[in-house]
């Protein structure tokens, strides 16, 4: 049947219909839905891991035991998953083992732009690269087939365009390969020198092997054009780009599978045709291969390294029109994305802000913490920085920054890789303070469990661990929970514990605005007679609260009445809307 | 056909997904082949949001460019001023009067623009602008605003009404199917 379907939704019914059935990962736009959606078959096992190493780990030992699985991750994830990914090429995989990862060029919802292709070409990894979500689908399937037939697990590139664009997919039932019996085989699987070194060989064999698939396999496809006078190899969303500027204009020698790349069918290809031009996003990969073979291609002297490609900016360096649309004078005043109203995390950074701390942070939505008019948080790099960081900083400057410097990191995010970093506080002893945001979710991602909130990927009560418990054992004496709601008891945890002369955990507690369960008080409004307009509400950023003709003024459709901005008020200028308030 | 394109923009967390769901479906349906891109993560956080859906005999690109909309389609002033630039020249503008302040707005670094309708007219954009938020609560919920939306959309195509009213009954949970039939028929009557 013909339907419409997210890209990541495609991809998930291409692990379902490919048999799949252990799936492990940790959520990051754009990956996220691939494993949501595969949580959604009763027939496949789905997890939301501690981190994406975890996941990709939990994967392989799936493989081994040989039935198909998958995991899923960001860009930024794979990072994290590095370790497991260079070491299961050498032992290659026992069933298919098939590896999401979602680029997003653009920075949509990410701190880099990585090109994730440079790890396959580096660990040796096949990657396929699906243009549409049919493609999602069917590479998802061919991915498991290859896992298996060349002893590999093999990589689904995504990126955001991919992910989160619906397009027409036909679906097909779903079959499961008889499992592949787990034999001990300690050559293959135990990669100690003796062992690896005869392992190293194997690997480069098969990437031998697989260039010559990548000669023959309809993945890679000549597309004929009347034009000869230039020829394009692409991939992925750009192949899409190109097909909407040039139609069937030019040859295209479009890519499914991104590595290992073919040599003669690029040879051939760039034969036949008088220019030959790369349209790939981010780093010249394809590029560099040409260069490689000898071929002198037009690509990044053409189109950046940086962001995303348009149908209008290829048309642009093509010299091909391209048709403006009408134009304002005036500018436009941004509008990035804020807090919610009734985020938790307001409260916290207000007081942060207001002490004039030096605050680490880290990945999450409490990362708009660095936004004015809060503007706490001074470094964001990746997940889990903050703890790691605010020990290195404290170590290098002492007393000086130990008393009012803080690292802040949300539950999630200080399961994912937060408490490394707070064992090597303890472990050294830096007087360091960390804040541990626990909004009870995964939040920026869009509401994930994760190993603290006590359910798991199906909303199923599972394994709770418990947030003082830990800190605790690691050797904090000093662990304390806090309502970010309540400034004052904010402000006194803060203070307390940037005096103390220890290492210190304050949890700030209290589940995100947005989750369901969540019971919120009734709309605030503001008492206009004792309004001052002295403006101290808005110095929190609260989206619902503007001042318009020299009063503060509540939009009764965002206020969740969490009553920060009255503690703020020094004329109770702010009532509830509630009959009993 | 040549490809149509539409643009649903706003502000994150004001329903446009499940408006591009609609249309997605709809066109579907009709045998097109549709295309729709949307946007998840950090910007659905209050920030400035836009689907694409695109639709047509053969739809290459899941994204609109610049000077590309055949309609922009806006649950909000200033959002359909930010994206004019994607309008063809004879594209048409369907928005809503409703303003939200962004956050420069709102701590008063920046002023929201005037007058936005006739300065986007002035621009050359067709402008069919309804305070769609009014009609939403009439018909019984502020969140109808997106149906309200596509409601006034229907208008420009050239679809039997059912079509639609099949496409939304698909689109919306059951329970909710009254009041959201009540909000596209307010969105397509509207003077």
């Amino acid at each position: 049947m013909k339907q419409l379907m997210l890209g990541n939704t495609a991809a998930a019914r291409g692990l379902w219909e490919a048999g799949c059935s252990v799936v492990s990962s940790y959520p990051g736009t754009p990956s996220t839905e691939i494993t949501e959606e595969a949580a959604k078959y009763d027939e496949i096992y789905c997890e939301w891991a501690p981190n994406e190493k975890v996941a990709m780990e939990t994967a392989f030992g799936a493989s081994l035991a040989g039935k198909r699985s998958f995991c899923g991750m960001k860009h930024v994830g794979l990072n994290v998953a590095a370790d497991p990914l260079f070491t299961i090429s050498y032992t290659g995989v026992n069933a298919g083992m098939v590896i999401a990862v979602a680029d997003d060029a653009g920075m949509h919802s990410s701190q880099n732009e990585q090109d994730s292709r440079h790890y396959a070409k580096s660990a040796k990894v096949p990657m396929l690269e699906p243009s549409d979500a049919a493609e999602a689908l069917c590479f998802a399937k061919e991915a498991y087939e290859l896992s298996e037939t060349f002893d590999t697990p093999v990589f689904l590139k995504m990126c955001t365009r991919i992910a989160h664009s619906q397009s027409v997919v036909e679906t097909g039932d779903r079959v499961v390969p008889p499992v592949r019996p787990y034999e001990k085989n300690i050559a293959k699987y135990v990669m100690m020198p003796g062992n690896a070194i005869r392992r190293h060989p194997v690997v480069e064999e098969r990437t031998r092997r697989l260039t010559t698939f990548a000669e023959e396999t309809p993945l890679n496809r000549v597309e004929e054009g009347a034009d000869h006078s230039r020829g394009i190899i692409t991939s992925s969303t750009c192949y899409q780009y190109v097909k909407e500027v040039c139609g069937d204009r030019y040859p295209v020698l479009k890519l499914g599978m991104i590595w290992p790349l073919p040599v003669k069918k690029i040879l051939d290809f760039a034969a036949g045709v008088d220019e030959l031009i790369v349209v790939e996003e981010l780093d010249p990969f394809i590029e560099e291969h040409c260069r490689c073979l000898g071929l002198n291609p037009r690509g990044k002297d053409l189109f950046p390294l940086e962001g995303e490609l348009s149908q209008n900016r290829i048309a642009e360096k093509l010299g091909l029109p391209v048709v403006k649309g009408p134009a304002l004078e005036e500018a436009i005043p941004a509008r990035p994305p804020v807090m919610c109203a009734g985020c938790p995390h307001r409260g916290l950074f207000y007081t942060l802000s207001r002490n004039k701390c030096t605050v680490l942070g880290d990945i999450g939505c409490y990362t708009l913490g660095a936004v004015a008019p809060l503007s706490a948080i001074e470094m964001t790099a990746c997940m889990g920085a903050s703890v790691s960081a605010i020990h290195g900083f404290n170590k290098a400057l002492g007393a000086e920054s130990e008393h009012k410097t803080v690292a802040v990191i949300g539950d999630s995010t200080f399961m994912h890789s937060g408490m490394t970093g707070l064992a090597n506080i303890a472990y050294n002893q830096s007087n360091s303070t960390v804040i541990i945001l626990d909004n009870s979710i995964t939040g920026m991602t869009g509401h994930q469990q994760n190993p603290t909130t006590g359910y798991n990927i199906k909303g199923d009560p599972a394994g709770k661990i418990d947030l003082e418990s830990l800190c605790r054992a690691m050797g904090f004496e000093r662990v304390r929970v806090v309502d970010p709601y309540n400034l004052e008891e904010c402000d006194r945890a803060l203070k307390e514990e940037l005096a103390a002369d220890e290492p210190s955990v304050i949890i700030s507690r209290r589940p995100c605005a947005l989750l369901k369960y969540v019971k919120h008080s009734a709309p605030l409004r503001v008492k206009t007679e004792k309004c001052r307009n002295c403006q101290m509400c808005m110095r929190i950023g609260c989206p619902a609260i503007s001042i318009k003709e020299g009063k503060a003024r509540v939009d009764a459709t965002l206020c969740v009445g969490c009553g920060v901005c009255t503690q703020l008020c020094r004329f109770d200028a702010f009532e509830s809307t509630s009959k009993e308030g | 056909m040549e490809t149509t394109n539409i643009m649903i923009v706003g502000v994150g967390g004001q329903g446009s997904l499940l408006a591009s769901k609609l249309l997605g479906r709809l066109l579907l349906s009709e045998g097109y082949d549709v295309k729709v891109s949307e946007v998840h993560g950090m910007s659905q956080r209050g920030g400035s949001v836009v689907t694409y859906v695109r639709y047509g005999d053969r739809v290459a690109s899941p994204v609109i460019d610049q000077g590309e909309a055949d309609f922009i389609v806006s649950f909000e002033l200033l959002e359909a001023a930010r994206w004019l630039s994607y309008l063809k020249p004879d594209g048409q503008i369907v928005t809503s009067t409703q303003q939200v302040d962004p956050m420069p707005v709102v701590t008063g670094k920046a002023d929201y623009p005037q007058n936005l309708v006739e300065k986007m007219r002035a621009a050359g954009a067709k402008v069919d602008a309804l305070d769609c938020l009014a009609l939403a609560e009439q018909a019984g919920s502020a969140k109808a605003v997106n149906i309200v939306l596509m409601g006034r959309l229907s208008h420009y195509f050239d679809l039997p009404e059912e079509k639609w009213q099949l496409a939304l009954e698909a689109s919306v949970p059951a329970k909710f199917l009254d009041l959201n039939r009540k909000a596209f028929a307010l969105g397509a009557k509207a003077e």
